[in-house]
């Protein structure tokens, strides 16, 4: 395989591990207040995220770091192409992280509930702005001769896009319920497990929908069978989820999460920005990448390294195995 | 003001702002694990205390390095998009690598640290933060590599094809003489600064705080003042080497940290300089004889380049133009890193002075003194920064590319005002509450602690969000 196809699928691999985890910490901050109804809840919530999110986070350092290294031009157009999306995404990582951990850090209620917006709002907006970014990376968007992005921030809000935001949305949500459901016990996890049941049911139609559109833009056979995948896993989750196997139902919308990420990757590939000006300007896996030296040093720290932090990171999630309830927070 | 004055500032106030941050995290890290070893090794609470004291001021500190990283990394993309086009084969490796290696372990690991003092055996759970404080070091030694090959460029060719840096040998790249230099100076810095916050919060607490608190806040003093010390003189040995690489690397760099117009042999340091606003002259200035010459060359007699010297030799290299940096703020700023650091030195001398034999401090003015401490290294370190970056300029990556080459040319000036007005305004915010809160915690005593127990069903969480 050519090392650009292989880099290719690595950042795609970062991406999937990105939303996979950091997916499911959207979700469960988008729900805080829709399923904690007190503090103590908010805070069972909260903790069931708390020793991971940060390690999640790093998926999308490394994703955008290996595209740079990878892929210069394609981290370039991306990126300065992209620029207010991105600063809004920027702003909401920022308020939320501070928020998980300065709001238990003073007892007054007012101090807590303003932290807490910070979080349905840091992880509302790049649930939405990531899907759309990434529909129109898909999409195509106006790129020039000399691989610089043409268009404005309208061009970006297109109803593809939109659509394509609103469904990484709804399948965070149901994820993060699906988490919410495994990682709790008591009162919180019956209302995990119904709310869970009707959000996903909305991902589905939503989901559908996205990506029959994405196949009818950029028809790939490998983007079909990822798409079938993903509709089948979110069906198996909600399965799971009436029969109540919560871990079955956890792995189901990370199944479906990874397979909607395939599914887009692989529609586009061999382009990684396609322009939509003119076919001959597109970014491409080949026209984008950096030299083969560069290529294969990073392969050899990737094929080290990547399994390295998926057994330490799998080992934190052994770790933390256990249910969280109202009776393991402190006063 | 034009796009890329604005992408300049948005980098320079972000990036220093990002520097408040990770000098206290590596800094404090490793004084955070040294206390907590200290407490598994001779099971003194006190030294349990203090772990638990400083791992929650480091732990304030730490969410904010952590953000305001994130947007380092967009940034490359964002403002100087033809910057990462031109050097992203050789720049992007470092970048990732130190994702992939640092990055993973400092926030996984943590993670772990912070909430599994009751689900993990005490010397895994010690192990945890030394594995997360040996993350930070690398992260530093990779983004210290990649940014020594803007100071100077080594194992790439320019391939004129494709207009772009290539890279030719990673080895040369992450052992850049300059990256060399730069770590052990970099370090020693981040350790005082580490140094100088537990050694103010532990002085305060033994001129005000409780008295049960003072043993251990007697300990922790002298800690913190022997690590400000021995990083002070770290810093000296290794920025005298760090200056004499400079001196062969960026011979204008030091020109302009000495503002020294004219070539000199031998060459005097200066103490005090007032020159001409154009930055071509000299009005008045105190020197000490031949210092300069051994900074810079390492013997009394040597040679060093003045300013308009080197300015012509660049214009015959690289084509006219001023290549120049902003002398006053070189100069200026280099002198405020020295004399920081020193005086930092000194009120740790008087304190371990005043410490002695159990003896507690009563001085109104150490007390003074101990309260700005923590902020003097920082304030030296953002010294040292602005000099390194703006002491390079008209240069991007030094030779290859000039700084306003860089700039993304598709983002407009409305964005990045956009953006830095975004970033200012939330970045004041954040330094607010996060001040407040750590002086909240740090004015506090020590916490009442229990050794951890392994975890039975019913017991609370021992660190809850
Ligand atoms: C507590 C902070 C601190 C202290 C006390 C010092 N430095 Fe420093 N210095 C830094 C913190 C720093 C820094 C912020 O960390 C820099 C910026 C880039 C770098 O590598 O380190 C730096 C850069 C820097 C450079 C520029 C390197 C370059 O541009 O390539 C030189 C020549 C020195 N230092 C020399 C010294 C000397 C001779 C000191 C005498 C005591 C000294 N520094 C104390
Ligand atoms: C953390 C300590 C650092 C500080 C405080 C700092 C500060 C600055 C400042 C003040 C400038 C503006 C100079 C000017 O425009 O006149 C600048 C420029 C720049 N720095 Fe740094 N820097 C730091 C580290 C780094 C590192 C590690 C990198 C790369 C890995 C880097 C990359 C750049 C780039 C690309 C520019 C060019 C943009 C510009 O000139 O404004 N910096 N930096
Ligand atoms: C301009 C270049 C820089 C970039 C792109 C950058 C990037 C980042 C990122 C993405 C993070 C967050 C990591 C996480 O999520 O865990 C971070 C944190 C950190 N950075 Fe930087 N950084 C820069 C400059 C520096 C410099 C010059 C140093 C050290 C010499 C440094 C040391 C650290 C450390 C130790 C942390 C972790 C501690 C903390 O989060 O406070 N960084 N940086």
């Amino acid at each position: 395989m050519e090392l650009t196809t292989a880099w290719f699928i690595l950042i795609a691999f970062f991406w999937v591990g990105y939303f996979v985890l950091e997916g499911f910490d959207f979700g469960v901050g988008m729900l805080v207040p829709v399923l904690g109804r007190d503090d103590t809840e908010r805070r069972v919530l909260i903790n069931t995220i708390g020793p991971v999110w940060d390690g999640n986070e790093v998926w999308v350092i490394v994703a955008g770091a290996a595209t740079f290294a990878a892929f210069p031009h394609w981290y370039a157009t991306l990126f300065s192409g992209f620029y207010l999306p991105l600063l809004a995404i920027l702003v909401a990582l920022i308020v939320r992280a501070v928020a998980f951990d300065y709001r238990g850090k003073r007892p007054d209620a007012r101090w807590k509930a303003r932290w807490d917006w910070c979080i349905i709002a840091g992880s509302a907006i790049p649930s939405l702005l990531w899907g759309v970014a990434f529909a129109n990376i898909v999409r195509g968007v106006p790129i020039d001769a000399s691989k610089e992005y043409t268009g404005d921030l309208f061009t970006l809000l297109n109803p593809y896009a939109l659509l394509g935001g609103l469904t990484t949305t709804a399948l965070f949500l149901t994820h993060g319920a699906f988490f919410i459901a495994l990682k709790t016990s008591g009162d919180i996890r019956q209302r995990a497990h119904a709310l869970a049941a009707k959000l996903g049911a909305g991902a589905a139609v939503l989901a559908v929908a996205f990506l029959s559109w994405t196949l009818g833009l950029r028809f790939q056979t490998g983007a079909l069978v990822a798409a079938i995948t993903a509709a089948v896993a979110l069906l198996g989750a909600l399965a799971a989820n009436r029969a109540g196997r919560d871990g079955w139902a956890f792995a189901g919308t990370a199944v479906t999460i990874a397979a909607a990420v395939a599914a887009l990757f692989l529609a586009l590939f061999p382009d990684v920005m396609p322009s939509s000006t003119d076919p001959a300007f597109s970014l491409t896996a080949a026209n984008a990448a950096s030299t083969p030296y560069t290529l294969k040093i990073m392969s050899w720290t990737a094929v080290v390294f990547t399994p390295l932090v998926l057994l330490y990171q799998g080992w934190t999630y052994w770790v933390f195995r256990k249910r969280i309830s109202v009776r393991d927070i402190p006063a | 003001m034009d796009a890329l004055d604005l992408a300049r500032w948005q980098f320079g106030i972000t990036t220093v702002y990002h520097f408040l941050f990770v000098p206290i995290t590596i800094g404090l890290i490793f004084l955070v694990a040294i206390f907590q070893t200290a407490w598994y090794r001779t099971g003194d609470e006190k030294w349990l205390k203090l772990t638990k004291f400083y791992g929650k001021l480091f732990l304030i500190n730490f969410a904010m390095g952590l953000v305001t990283g994130i947007v380092q990394e967009f940034q490359f993309g964002m403002n100087w998009s033809d910057y990462s086009r031109f050097v992203g084969d050789v720049f992007g490796a470092p970048l990732a690598i130190e994702g992939l290696l640092a990055f993973f372990l400092e926030s996984t690991f943590l993670g772990l640290w912070i909430f599994g003092w009751d689900r993990l055996p005490r010397r895994i759970h010690l192990a945890c933060i030394w594995i997360a404080a040996i993350g930070t070091l690398l992260s530093a030694y990779f983004i210290l590599a990649a940014n020594s090959f803007m100071q100077w460029p080594v194992g790439f060719r320019y391939n004129p094809a494709t207009g772009r840096a290539e890279l030719t040998d990673f080895w040369a790249v992450l052992t850049n003489k300059v990256v060399l230099a730069t770590f052990p100076h970099t370090v020693a810095a981040c350790a005082m600064t580490g140094g100088a916050l537990v050694l103010g919060v532990a002085m305060f607490h033994l001129m005000r705080g409780r008295d049960a608190d003072k043993p251990a806040f007697r300990s922790a003093a002298k800690l913190g003042a022997w690590v400000v010390i021995i990083g002070f003189a770290g810093t000296a040995i290794s920025g005298d080497s760090l200056g004499k690489v400079m001196t062969e690397t960026q011979p204008m760099k030091m020109a302009a940290a000495e503002a020294l117009y004219s070539t000199e042999q031998p060459a005097s340091f200066s103490l005090f300089t007032i020159g001409t606003l154009d930055g071509k002259s000299e009005v008045y200035s105190i020197t000490v004889p031949k210092v300069l010459s051994f900074l810079a060359t390492g013997s009394f007699d040597g040679k060093v380049q003045g300013i308009n010297n080197i300015q012509a030799d660049y214009a015959a290299l690289y084509g006219p133009g001023s290549y120049t940096p902003i002398v006053p703020v070189t100069y200026w700023s280099f002198r405020a890193m020295i004399t920081l650091g020193a005086f930092a030195a000194l009120v740790a001398l008087i304190s371990l002075w005043t410490l002695r034999r159990g003896r507690t401090p009563t001085s109104k003015w150490l007390m003074r003194a101990a309260l700005v401490l923590p902020l003097v290294p920082l304030a030296a370190n953002s010294a040292g920064w602005i000099f390194t970056e703006m002491g390079r300029q008209p240069w991007v990556v030094f030779g290859l590319m000039k700084t306003s080459a860089g700039v993304s040319p598709s983002v407009s000036a409305g964005e990045v005002l956009t953006s830095m007005i975004v970033f200012t305004l939330l970045y004041g915010i954040l330094a607010v509450v996060e001040v407040r809160l750590l002086l909240t915690y740090a004015r506090g005593g020590l916490p009442d602690v229990e050794p951890p127990k392994e975890k039975t069903d019913d017991d609370q969480l021992a660190f809850a969000y």
